[in-house]
């Protein structure tokens, strides 16, 4: 009887994990650092903190003053600075720092990203002068308007906040699912593209191609290692968020794991034909970044892409990268099951697959 | 037996004619040098011979075989080491020559005969990031020589190493050769190399071979060496 150890399948597999298992980097990236992102990104977006909003007065706001003179303190370092402090339990604390100052210098303070809105005077009335497309600015615009109609210490009219925080509407629930996600296609970027790009380039390919090796098998190893690789970056980054901030995975586990294996297969697949041609690590590298960057942008792992225009949201939807993190979201956050996850993780299939018969037809081993 | 049979064989990138019209045998159990300056057409010649490169035009058949139609069979039976070949830095010699080994279904058993065959005992759990020039050039070698190869190909094994590093590695090669159960192709610009080590020698210049022929048959009064003979024959030395 053979030894499987005499199996080249088996032999390529073990000496890919090897190589994958002794880069410190690699472990350090994969596993390390998509932790810290998610318990920084946790805690920034989790925890009440103060918020900050900088406006320049130029010459005496009347209106504005009358406030300034019972409600701000003058700023202990700077005579031309007063500081104005609102308490809010709920929305949290905010901090308005006044700066008085001519027209020019308000206008440079302003380019210098140094002030958020410039107040001026108009017949005792004050008047706003800000980026109507700059949010910081819209918003310090809304809250002194709505100071000026109502100081802190009025009676608040008919607006009554409930804070949500349930399960699944936190940011962090948010977040997590997409980090998932992103790792996913960024490992199997970096891991496998880059990988065969290098052997290409060192010759190695070549080299392993001129024995009786099977070519698929050295595609087939390196993608099941670095699946096995981010299903083990996938439960470690888990373990730590449930552990810090309690998430759960509301919906079902079985579905969620035929998920992570159809985007494992979409990334392989894109990875493969990424990597089919070239022989420079430098060309490579722009492939990669080239898919990877824009996916990470448009496809909602931060922040999410119903913030971009309408026109674009169905493109944006396309994106493997999109399908997986909508899926992987929904099973963690909606209580997902089978039926949810069949089409993203059939159309993250056949998109792996078509790549990956593309990319083999397109290959240059040497 | 003929090993290998190149017939009129041509070779172009671009512009550059890298062969023209070489044809060549080689006998079985022979060791063959095929010699010339860079640039020569030595490594796209002997690329073509191991089937990693198609000729634009002519034949070449290993043991009668050839690469279109048997390449598989063929690849059972051939070893090479390429030029500015690198392993991957983060396995062992071991590790790597027993991945090597599993693409000919071979075991531990062959593994720890070539790392004793190249000297690489003491070597063998150093990662192959860690190997000096001559170390690597050993463990090509051994990748080489796992299958116990009827023809291998080395191309420039000598290149860029000491001179210690270099006789050792003549040294595995002499031994190989006294057992007469290999055929050896061999490119190199070191004239002292092909002497030592080949009985028949292929002088290779702008893609043409220049002469060919058993080394005592080509050395004479003029030619003292090969590297006269090829300042005779070209009005150059070969390292120029």
């Amino acid at each position: 009887m053979k030894s499987i150890k005499n199996n080249q399948l088996y032999q390529l597999t073990i000496t890919q994990w090897l190589e994958t298992i002794r880069e410190p980097e690699v472990l350090f990236w994969g596993i390390i650092f998509p932790v810290l992102l998610s318990i920084g990104m946790g805690l920034a977006f989790t925890q009440s903190s103060e918020s900050k909003f900088r406006v320049m007065m130029v010459e005496n706001c009347t209106q504005l003053d009358s406030l300034l003179g019972i409600y701000a303190q003058p700023d202990a370092k700077d005579s031309s600075v007063s500081i104005w402090e609102i308490s809010d339990s709920t929305l949290g604390d905010s901090k308005f720092s006044f700066t008085r100052s001519d027209w020019k210098s308000a206008i440079v303070a302003l380019k210098r990203g140094e002030a958020d809105v410039i107040v001026t005077d108009s017949l005792g009335k004050a008047h706003y002068h800000f980026d109507p497309h700059n949010a910081q600015a819209q918003l310090v615009y809304m809250k002194l308007s709505a100071l000026m109609k109502s100081p802190p210490d009025a009676p608040r009219g008919g607006f009554n906040i409930q804070p949500l925080t349930l399960k699944g509407t936190r940011y962090i629930d948010f977040l997590v699912p997409g980090l998932i996600a992103y790792g996913i296609m960024s490992a199997i970027l970096w891991g496998v593209s880059y990988a065969i790009i290098e052997r290409r380039s060192q010759k190695l390919l070549r080299r392993m191609v001129a024995t009786p090796m099977k070519k698929p098998n050295l595609l087939i190893a390196m993608m099941f290692v670095r699946t096995l690789m981010n299903l083990f970056e996938a439960l470690f980054l888990f373990f730590f968020v449930w552990l810090l901030f309690d998430i759960q995975i509301q919906g079902n586990i079985g579905a969620l794991f035929v998920l992570f294996l159809a985007g494992n297969i979409a990334f392989s697949g894109l990875a493969v034909l990424i990597s089919s041609r070239t022989a420079k690590t430098e060309v490579g590298t722009g492939w990669i970044n080239a898919v990877l960057l824009p996916m990470m942008i448009l496809s909602g792992i931060f922040f999410s892409y119903h913030n971009f225009p309408e026109w674009s949201i169905g493109f944006i939807k396309l994106l493997p990268l999109t399908a997986l993190t909508d899926g992987i979201r929904s099973i963690f956050n909606e209580g997902a099951g089978w039926i949810e996850i069949l089409s993203p993780s059939i159309a993250l299939s056949a998109f792996g697959v078509i790549c990956f018969v593309v990319g083999v037809k397109w290959f240059r081993w040497y | 037996m003929l090993q290998i049979e190149v017939k009129n064989v041509f070779k172009s990138f671009k512009d550059v004619k890298a062969v023209r019209g070489i044809s060549l045998t080689i006998e079985s159990g022979e060791f063959a040098a095929l010699l010339g300056p860079n640039g020569a057409g030595k490594t796209t010649l002997v690329e073509m011979m191991h089937g990693l490169k198609k000729p634009d035009s002519g034949e070449i058949f290993i043991q009668g075989k050839t690469w279109q139609k048997q390449e598989h069979e063929l690849r059972k039976i051939i070893g090479l080491s390429l030029q500015e070949t690198r392993f991957a830095e983060k396995l062992t010699i071991y590790e790597t020559l027993r991945l090597f080994a599993s693409f000919f279904e071979l075991g531990d058993k062959r593994v720890n005969e070539v790392i004793e065959l190249t000297a690489l005992q003491s070597k063998q759990h150093a990662m192959t990031g860690t190997l000096s020039g001559g170390q690597r050039q050993r463990l090509a070698l051994a990748v080489a020589l796992l299958n116990q190869p009827e023809i291998l190909f080395l191309d420039e094994p000598t290149t860029g190493l000491d001179p210690n590093s270099r006789q050792d590695l003549w040294h595995i090669l002499k031994s190989l050769k006294d057992q007469s159960k290999t055929t050896l192709i061999l490119t190199t610009h070191y004239m002292e190399e092909a002497e030592s080590l080949c009985d028949h020698i292929i002088i290779v210049d702008e893609g043409q071979i220049i002469k060919e022929g058993k080394l005592d048959d080509l050395l004479d009064e003029n030619s003292r060496n090969l590297d006269e003979l090829f300042i005779n024959l070209t009005g150059r030395t070969i390292n120029n």
